[in-house]
C-alpha cells in the first residue's frame, strides 16, 4: 500500500497541466511524502478548496493507499 | 455506538454547531495517537483555546462520515463555529502566516497567544 513520488505528480499534473510540483519523499517508504503544488487553477480559491482539489486530483488515494502527503499549495 | 449514516452526520453537525472549536481527532487531547493529530492538538493547547476533542477511534462511522460530511480525506480536522478550517497541514500553515489567530479574533474565540513560541 504506497505510491510512488513520480506516479503523485502525473497524477496531479494530469488535473493541473501548467502546475509547478515539488515532491519529497519524508520517509523513504512510499507513504509519507511532501508536495508543493502551485498552479493558477488555485487562484482566488482558498488552502482548504486548493487542497481538495489536489485530493481529488489524487482520485481518492489521498488517506488510503497514500497515508501522508504534507500538502502546501500556492497560486503562484 | 455506530450508527446509520444519517444518524452519524446528525450527530457530527449538533456536535460542531454545539462547541466554538472542535477536533476530530486519532486520540484524545490528552493522549493524541498519531502525529498529525498531535500536532492540532498541540497547536490549540499551545495557544490556550478550548475545544471539544473527539475521538474517531472509537467510532469508525465518526471516522468515515467525518470525512464525507467535510469532504475531506483525513483526520484530524479542525472546525471552528461550524465551519472547517482544515487538517494539520493548513493549521499550521495558517498559524505560522498568523492567519489562525486572525480567524480566531474573528470568530471570537478566545485564546493565549503569549506562550507560542515561534
Amino acid at each position: 500500500m504506497a505510491m510512488d513520488a513520480g506516479e503523485i505528480e502525473r497524477l496531479i499534473k494530469a488535473r493541473f497541466p501548467d502546475a509547478q510540483v515539488e515532491i519529497r519523499d519524508l520517509a523513504g517508504d512510499g507513504d509519507h511524502y511532501a508536495a508543493h503544488v502551485v498552479t493558477a487553477e488555485f487562484k482566488g480559491k482558498s488552502r482548504v478548496q486548493q487542497h481538495q482539489l489536489v485530493y481529488e486530483a489524487l482520485g481518492g488515494r489521498m488517506g488510503g493507499e497514500l497515508h501522508a502527503l504534507a500538502l502546501t499549495t500556492g497560486s503562484e | 455506538m455506530s450508527t446509520p449514516q444519517q444518524d452519524v452526520e446528525d450527530w457530527i453537525r449538533k456536535t460542531i454547531a454545539a462547541n466554538d472549536v472542535v477536533l476530530f481527532m486519532k486520540g484524545n487531547k490528552n493522549m493524541p495517537q498519531c502525529g498529525f493529530s498531535a500536532q492540532v492538538d498541540h497547536i490549540l493547547r499551545a495557544l490556550n483555546v478550548d475545544f471539544k476533542d473527539v475521538n474517531v477511534m472509537q467510532d469508525m462511522s465518526i471516522r468515515e462520515g467525518i470525512k464525507t460530511f467535510s469532504n475531506w480525506p483525513t483526520i484530524p480536522q479542525l472546525y471552528v463555529k461550524g465551519e472547517f478550517i482544515g487538517g494539520c497541514d493548513i493549521v499550521r500553515e495558517m498559524l505560522q502566516a498568523g492567519e489562525l489567530t486572525a480567524l480566531f479574533d474573528d470568530r471570537g474565540v478566545s485564546y493565549d497567544a503569549s506562550k507560542l513560541t515561534a
